[in-house]
């Protein structure tokens, strides 16, 4: 089998008139996790139900784990785990019998399909909830059945809608934690809203807006077209000090430009936001240079919200536009370090 | 086949796991109660050592009771979402729409089960035929997968349970009540109408005779409307 796991060649989907999503491209490979960001109503619903053969694209075609989704929908459907947004499950059912229910109906029997049970529910750690009915979940747990319910036939691909929205903090860890854990077998590929999640947990991007893919990186790549991610760095220091601090860092190489913004007058510290050229981690260089100058360093912090910026710009407006992209079908995952 | 024999078992237990299936059982043995031994003319006063009335009950609450067991089937799977789950198994929408069938028609036959204790009490009371007994439950097992087949084919209509009870209600009447017009339609068409009343088809059943027509006719509602139900499931891929 080849390296690609999923191919989406010109997809396009019209409900009625409207265009859900136009012209769709892209693959994804073996071990690669990839999000699939956008806003509301941009298509990544309708690209995740015709991944899942749920429904057919108007035009243009898929392949998931080489099956083509017109010609072999089993074979899709053999090959992947689908959880589907807002995880609706039997709910008048028992965990335990509930995925019973679905590795019998992926084939599996007596002591095959427990041992795939047992090992979904340890994965998901279910086990406390094996013997509960399903609607006396929370809605962590019930995410975490959605899951198991995916995984008990070891799919290749993993199609993850919106896994973890509507959880709190520590069930959203959580999940993250067991997604980056599958997805170091497995093909994964999830929706969200969360940029922070796209950044912790996926090698690589996709942002779709209003059914057209206007982004195909890696989260680093991605930050790098809106100049990078920027660092905030205070200074102990008054006004006076000010034009001195910032030739100091202007001399760091790599770095483009650096802005103070405007502190409380005379609280004694001065905050500088620092832009790279390239998306590269200065804060090394920053702290060294503050040492050799014998400046004391407040704070040093690497902003976060580079992809917010990435995001707002490409889902903004009409299409939205890529700005100087590099390559059409970006191949080698490149696992970000954070 | 084995994913639908999986559905089925699914959909009968799951019957037994919400209220609507004790709802829908206590109904109609309540109706039929009330219809044998009360209403219109009673078992006590009519006398007879025979299962007839008691067959054209069934028949009747039938058309009320059934499209209530079958109006979840799909309406619910499609409004809760479950239905996406269950259509990106390794199923085909085939055998999703017949394990829903034959879980239906499974609970259909416990019901069935449920009222002989009539025929058996009536027999304590004087010698009972157990002919037509037998053709009569067999008849009522027809019209009762013809009825699922039709229910099931509203359900596959819409997402609201409602709708697909009076949809279903609103085709059942149809054959129910064809009877009723017979005698104000023109000559011609008396023949081809009395043709798709299932009371027709259920008299000779009745009287303990089992007729190939009348099988077939019922078998071959039951596949028009699964048919139907199926493509309709399906064409939700291409909207």
């Amino acid at each position: 089998m080849s390296d690609v796991m999923i191919e989406a060649q010109g997809l396009s989907k019209n409900y009625g008139s409207f265009a859900a999503l136009k012209d769709v491209n892209f693959e994804v490979r073996r071990g690669e996790v990839v999000g699939f960001l956008g806003p509301n109503g941009a298509g990544k619903t309708t690209t995740m139900k015709i991944l899942t053969c749920f429904i057919a694209p108007t035009s243009g075609s898929a392949k998931v784990a080489g099956c083509d989704v017109f010609d072999d929908p089993m074979g899709v459907r053999k090959a992947i785990g689908y959880l589907p947004e807002s995880t609706p499950l039997y709910t008048e059912m028992l965990v335990l019998e509930y995925l019973e229910f679905v590795a019998k109906m992926r084939g599996y029997k007596g002591v095959d399909a427990r041992k795939r049970i047992k090992k979904a529910v340890e994965q998901t750690s279910l086990g406390d909830v094996i013997a509960k009915e399903i609607r006396a979940l929370s809605k962590g747990y019930k995410q975490r059945v959605g899951l198991a319910q995916a995984l008990v036939h070891e799919p290749d691909v993993l199609i993850l809608d919106e896994p973890m929205s509507g959880l709190d903090p520590n069930q959203a860890a959580e999940i993250r934690g067991l997604i980056t854990e599958i997805g170091e077998q497995r093909t994964v590929i999830l929706s969200t809203h969360d940029l922070g999640e796209i950044q912790q947990t996926c090698d690589r991007v996709l942002i779709i807006n209003r059914g057209k893919l206007v982004a195909d990186d890696t989260p680093e790549e991605l930050r790098d077209r809106v100049g990078g991610s920027k660092f905030r760095v205070t200074v102990q220091g008054g006004r006076s000090d000010s034009s001195k601090i910032r030739d100091i860092f202007g001399k760091i190489d790599g770095v483009h430009s650096i802005r103070e913004r405007a502190s409380e007058s005379d609280s004694g510290e001065l905050l500088f936001v620092v832009s790279p050229s390239k998306s590269e981690d200065l804060r090394e260089e920053i702290f060294r240079a503050a040492v050799k100058n014998d400046l004391v360093l407040l704070g040093l912090r690497r902003d976060a919200d580079g992809l917010q910026n990435v995001f707002r710009e490409l889902t903004t407006g009409e299409g939205g536009s890529l700005p100087a992209k590099k390559s059409a079908k970006k191949s080698t995952p490149v696992k970000e370090e954070e | 086949m084995q994913s639908a024999l999986t559905i089925a078992g699914r959909q009968f237990r799951s019957y037994f796991n919400g209220p609507i299936a004790f709802i829908v059982l206590i109904f109609s043995l309540v109706l039929l109660g009330v219809f044998f031994f009360w209403w219109p003319n009673a078992f006590f006063i009519r006398g007879r050592v025979s299962v007839r009335e008691l067959f054209s009950i069934i028949h009747y609450t039938n058309y009320l009771t059934i499209p209530a067991l079958t109006m979840g089937l799909i309406a619910d799977e499609r409004a809760s979402g479950t239905l996406e789950t269950l259509l990106t198994l390794p199923v085909r929408d085939a055998d999703v729409v017949l394990g829903k069938f034959l879980g239906t028609l499974g609970l259909y036959t416990i019901f069935l089960a449920l009222t002989l204790p009539y025929p058996f009490a009536i027999n304590t009371l004087g010698t009972l035929d157990w002919g037509p007994v037998f053709t009569g439950y067999l008849g009522l097992f027809f019209q009762g997968s013809a009825l699922i087949g039709v229910g099931l084919m509203a359900s596959s209509f819409t997402r609201t349970q409602l709708v697909a009870l009076f949809a279903g209600w609103a085709i059942a009447i149809v054959f129910a009540a064809v009877d009723l017009f017979l005698p104000l339609v023109p000559a011609g068409l008396t023949t081809p109408l009395e043709f798709i009343s299932f009371d027709y088809h259920l008299t000779d059943f009745r009287r303990g005779v089992i007729a190939i027509r009348d099988i077939l006719f019922f078998l071959s509602v039951t596949a028009i409307a699964l048919m139907v139900a199926f493509r309709s499931l399906e064409s939700r891929r291409w909207k």
